[in-house]
């Protein structure tokens, strides 16, 4: 499935109201190591089953950022019912992400 | 454009930039000297090579090598690397392009300790001025360095934020920053906040109040750079392949900033496999 872009508009919807566990990923275009991870987050978005992928552009979600604190990009969020079970700043690659939400 | 840029002129840069330009491709060489094993002074270990050799005479014999092959030698300090369809890595003095970078840039043998640091980053403590100055903008921010590094992350921060204070954490000034950057120079003993930073403790017992502190101390070194591109590191060490790869395409690394044994044949050897995958990848790109 492919990543979805978040907006405050929909964010209740595909995020919180989530009924499986969402993998969220803040970015900005101008923001180098992002631009790095993004085909990783794409890849994880198609190959992973039983999660969603969503990306925050945190420079027109501004409100979202500052609702989960994000002061360091890229940040990735690990959300389940709501709630933020894991985060992790900056680039990693793909096996500690697959990790942070416990598959292997 | 080169076809590729290594950063760093020690054993690692030098072993990689002879396969490199054996190969055919052309390489830049930045660095400001020949790191650690200049310093060393009798090598007595290497294969070959019997004990009458410091390691400043073999840094010399490897980059004599390098120059006759036409190896570009650039004697600069690196302050910044990003990628846009190539690389680019930016010095104090210049841009230099290339489709793909080696980096052999070392190990700091001395690490940064201040209280608060590791706890608060991404939590109003940035190693990334490019990345971050956009969440700091109309506030009061600090700069933890002294150097061409730091007036680098100086030049993204002051278009954004409300004040600039460049805490030099006592270390000597060596460049030339603007006079709308408040200095400090007394030594930090701690980064407080709670949740997020929220100022610095000097070692004489006074505070000092901000949104966040950037981290741009001595010169960039290989985890600031990783940082800056993507390529994920472990505590300031390259995470990298049995090949010298990093997770990102394009991007290799080689010598003591992988971490290790910190040895001149690992590092040669090391350089050598950076290189040999660096020529993949430009053959695969070329083709």
């Amino acid at each position: 499935m492919a990543s979805i872009k978040i907006t405050k508009n929909n964010f209740t919807q595909e995020v919180e109201n989530s009924k499986i566990p969402v993998l969220v990923d803040f970015w900005a275009p101008w923001c180098g190591p992002c631009k790095m991870i993004a085909p990783v987050i794409e890849e994880i978005s198609e190959e992973v089953s039983g999660i969603k992928v969503c990306k925050v552009n945190v420079d027109e979600e501004q409100e979202l950022a500052g609702k989960f604190g994000v002061m360091s990009i890229p940040t990735l969020l690990f959300i389940k019912d709501g709630k933020v079970v894991r985060s992790s700043i900056g680039a990693k690659p793909k096996e500690a992400i697959l990790r942070m939400m416990d598959i292997k | 454009m080169s076809d590729v840029i290594i950063i760093g002129a020690g054993p690692a840069g030098l072993s990689a930039a002879l396969y490199i330009l054996r190969a055919g491709y052309s390489a830049d060489i930045i660095g400001m000297d020949g790191g650690a094993l200049e310093k060393a002074e009798k090598i007595e270990n290497y294969f070959g090579i019997d004990g009458l050799i410091s390691g400043k005479e073999l840094v010399r014999r490897g980059r004599a090598q390098v120059e006759r092959l036409n190896g570009n030698f650039i004697k600069d300090e690196v302050v910044g690397i990003s990628w846009n369809g190539d690389f680019e890595v930016e010095t104090v003095n210049g841009i230099f392009a290339s489709k793909a970078v080696i980096i052999a840039s070392g190990a700091s043998r001395k690490k940064l300790r201040i209280k608060g640091l590791n706890e608060f980053e991404g939590k109003g403590v940035s190693y990334c001025a490019v990345c971050d100055a956009f969440f700091f903008r109309g506030k009061d921010v600090a700069l933890l360095g002294s150097g061409e590094y730091a007036l680098h992350e100086a030049q993204e921060l002051l278009p954004l934020v409300k004040s600039l204070t460049l805490l030099t954490d006592g270390a000597e000034i060596k460049a030339d920053f603007p006079d709308e950057i408040k200095i400090v120079e007394k030594p930090v003993e701690m980064f407080f906040g709670k949740n997020i930073v929220e100022g610095a403790r000097f070692k004489d017992g006074s505070e000092m109040r901000f949104s966040g502190v950037f981290v741009a101390a001595g010169s960039a070194k290989a985890g600031d750079l990783a940082k800056k591109l993507g390529v994920s590191e472990d505590n300031g060490k390259i995470t990298v392949d049995e090949n010298m790869r990093t997770d990102i395409p394009g991007v290799f690394a080689a010598g003591d900033c992988t971490g290790g044994v910190l040895q001149v044949s690992v590092s040669v050897g090391e350089g050598a496999k950076a290189a040999l995958s660096a020529i993949s990848f430009l053959r695969e790109k070329n083709a």
